[in-house]
């Protein structure tokens, strides 16, 4: 009975900011910030109170074949919790931030509109409602993108919504000829019916699917337009882009067509395992040059998917175990990476390596969160980043393939000496900076340190006990396709 | 078939126009043009051949339809062509003002 | 009026006086019988923003700004889509799921049946003219910032 609210109260408070809000943006900050906590709250309930356990729900009482369904186990609970989290943290981040360009409803009512397509993406089982809310999540991303205003960000919007446009027209394709093969839409009716039919169709809709949602989850041959768009886009648009967007659109549902609906064919894991190890490769080799701060996070991000599509590829259960964990803890670390490069942004006026310098003095909290921000997406022990790692290591040597095992090692080692880079001329180093252009608002700073707190705290999820609540059943539910088929179309 | 392989011509049309050209006004209209090849596509999956429209008037007895799944699809997707073009005209309107110039190969002042 | 200063000719100005009234009719023609014949909400929506563009292109932007009141209709596109919402939500107490049709199925071929798909629709029809016309405004207009449009 909780589902539609997922996506009935961003979307309420989307419209409402709209027609009350005025001219200031008070009630527009006040509404936004309600919705995002009842969202919160609710995501956990359901993480917390249904362990794994599969909930259907039809829409307008259409039965699932006829009707759009939203399915809720725990890969959606999971995912749920985490755009909640990281969307409230920006919401909070942006009160102080949004205020240095403009003082409008207008980021957001987008802010609520973007939510709410993310988690339509997550909470649907029908593959063209997917589509349309992908598509919603986007809009607002493209508008959101470019919402500061300089130049640099409309090019980077428009570069970035001609990509998007080019991405969802290869989808639209792959799921018309899907739906001329199986006479369905919904993904477990799907899966039910793909294995009868010519396996040719699938392998061309899982090419179509590949292009397409790898465009949005910026793996290598496709990642052109990330490094602009995430590195243009105001700070707490980057950490909501960078931390669920590219991961809700791309890699949720890379996971969930092709674990769940198509059944984890080889070719595909192979070509996983390929794009992954190459991402991780060339996305550090092409961050450590940068000298942007904002830019070097963004390369980064590319490196990182890298390593989910990795674990994705190995489909074993570890594997697995290791893409999830690492999704998760990717968003919390990455989305306070790039609040600490807003906040320097603000602070000092640039975002330029070469011109920062020992921060320490002048913002001791933005230098510290960022060190245990560097030393998380490094991997170094007791973060959350090192025990992710790990699992994708050791998952890739038992796999039978320690040559990937050594590919992420040195892309580990090559994250770790980029972000040495960050640390020495950024925040630490001779150079110093002693004045402050503006000071960093008490909302920025509460975002960054409970963000930071998150980066130990989620090294506990893979603890057993807790790891049998949040990370286990997610495993089960990619590996097993035929229990997902069977919760869905069962009734 | 001959209907098939048109529609995916009308495809290439377009992909063709966005690696080609300069123009950020024929961008969108390539844009567009993929758009409308893969509407088609989308329609021409629910055409049965002799079939009639599917629409149930009085009095009628009900043969034969074309699927109307598709073109409710349809309807869903010129929708959000229509957003997205939107946008997309919006930014590039922007763009012009703030480089002066229509030519995608001039505004390159993010490297990447 | 027929300031000769704005907007395009006699002519034009003149027949786009008398059909205004008539496409728009014809609009809510489209959205009334959407649950009966093709066309329903969108189409009739875009064909109401088509009317108003109709007054924009022949009369020129002064005018439409003082005939039309643009806040207004900012504020019924969103109650519009706020009250199909609410829709949604009422059939979650009153049928049980998300968006139910809790009015009854109703008679196949009259016009006040087919339970709540004709309010929806009228409600998606003011929610597309009124968001269409204001898409085209601000793209003609954009001077004074972009983004509020999706």
């Amino acid at each position: 009975m909780i589902l539609p609210y997922f996506i009935a109260i961003p979307l309420l408070s989307a419209f409402l900011i709209a027609l009350i809000a005025g001219r200031r943006d008070s009630w527009a900050i006040l509404l936004s910030n309600v919705a995002a906590t009842s969202l919160l709250i609710l995501s956990v309930y359901v993480l917390a109170a249904r362990h794994g356990e599969t909930l259907i729900y039809e829409m307008g009482g259409w039965m699932p074949p006829l009707g759009i369904v939203l399915v809720q186990d725990a890969l959606t609970g999971l995912m749920l919790v985490l755009v909640s989290l990281i969307s409230l943290l920006s919401l909070i981040f942006s009160v102080s931030y949004i205020r240095h360009l403009d003082r409008s409803w207008r980021y957001y009512a987008l802010f609520m509109l973007l939510i709410t397509g993310m988690n339509g993406v997550i909470i649907t089982g029908d593959l063209f409602n997917l589509f349309v809310f992908m598509e919603i999540a986007l809009f607002s991303a493209f508008a959101l993108v470019a919402y500061g205003g300089r130049a640099e960000e409309y090019e980077a919007a428009f570069k970035y919504a001609v990509m998007g446009a080019l991405s969802s027209a290869i989808i639209l394709i792959g799921i018309a000829v899907l739906y001329s093969a199986t006479s369905t839409l919904t993904m477990a009716g799907i899966a039910e019916v793909l294995p009868e039919k010519d396996p040719k169709i699938m392998y061309w809709v899982g090419g179509l699917f590949l292009a397409g949602f790898g465009l949005k989850a910026a793996v290598i041959p496709f990642h052109a337009w990330l490094p602009d768009a995430h590195s243009s886009a105001p700070a707490p648009i980057s950490a909501m882009l960078s931390g669920v967007l590219i991961k809700v659109p791309g890699i949720y549902v890379l996971m969930r067509v092709f674990m769940n609906v198509f059944g984890a064919p080889d070719l595909f894991m192979q070509t996983f395992l390929v794009l992954g190890t190459v991402s991780i490769l060339i996305g550090v080799f092409l961050a450590v040059g940068q000298w942007d701060m904002k830019r070097l996070l963004a390369y980064h991000s590319i490196s990182q998917i890298g390593y989910i599509l990795l674990g994705m590829g190995l489909a074993t259960p570890l594997g697995i175990l290791g893409a999830v964990f690492h999704l998760f803890n990717h968003a919390v670390f990455k989305s306070l990476l790039f609040y600490n490069a807003g906040a320097v942004e603000v602070a000092l006026g640039t975002r330029d390596l070469k011109r920062m310098g020992n921060l320490t003095r002048i913002l001791p909290v933005t230098s510290l969160t960022s060190m245990v921000a560097s030393l998380s997406i490094s991997g170094i022990p007791p973060f959350n980043g090192f025990f992710s790692k790990l699992i994708l290591i050791i998952a890739a040597i038992q796999a039978g393939r320690p040559g990937l095992a050594l590919a992420a090692a040195v892309g580990s080692l090559l994250t770790l000496a980029s972000f040495m880079k960050l640390q020495k001329y950024g925040f630490r180093g001779e150079r110093e900076v002693k004045t402050v252009k503006a000071t960093i608002g008490w909302g920025m700073k509460t975002a960054m340190i409970v963000l930071a707190v998150c980066c130990l705290l989620s090294s506990f999820l893979v603890m057993p006990g807790i790891r049998e609540i949040c990370l286990d059943p997610v495993v089960s539910v990619l590996l097993d396709p035929s229990r997902y088929i069977q919760m869905v179309m069962g009734r | 078939m001959i209907l098939y392989i048109l529609c995916f011509t009308l495809f290439l049309v377009g992909v063709y126009g966005l690696l080609t050209k300069r123009d950020l006004i024929k961008l969108i209209l390539s844009l567009a043009i993929m758009g409308y090849a893969v509407n088609l596509f989308l329609v021409l999956f629910g055409y049965r051949s002799g079939a009639a429209y599917p629409i149930v008037t009085e009095g009628a007895a009900p043969g034969p339809m074309v699927d109307p799944l598709p073109q409710a699809l349809v309807l869903t997707s010129i929708v959000i062509e229509l957003g997205t073009t939107a946008l997309l005209v919006a930014l590039a309107i922007r763009l012009v003002e703030k480089y002066k110039t229509f030519d995608i190969h001039k505004i390159r002042r993010l490297f990447g | 009026m027929n300031d000769p200063k704005h907007g395009m000719t006699l002519i034009v100005k003149t027949v786009t006086r008398i059909t205004v009234w008539l496409i728009i009719l014809y609009g809510i023609y489209l959205i009334l019988h959407g649950h009966l014949t093709p066309g329903g909400g969108f189409g009739g929506g875009v064909i109401i923003a088509l009317a108003f563009l109709n007054v924009l292109l022949a009369y020129g932007r002064s005018f439409t700004k003082n005939w039309l009141n643009l806040k207004f209709m900012e504020d019924i596109e969103a109650a519009s889509a706020t009250l199909f919402l609410f829709m949604g939500i009422l059939g979650i107490a009153l049928g049980g799921r998300f968006l139910t049709n809790f009015l009854g199925p109703g008679k196949p071929f009259t016009l006040f049946s087919a339970g709540h798909i004709p309010i929806l629709n009228i409600l998606i029809g003011v929610k597309v003219g009124m968001c269409l016309f204001l898409v085209v405004w601000v793209l003609a207009a954009l001077r004074t910032g972009e983004g509020g449009e999706e």
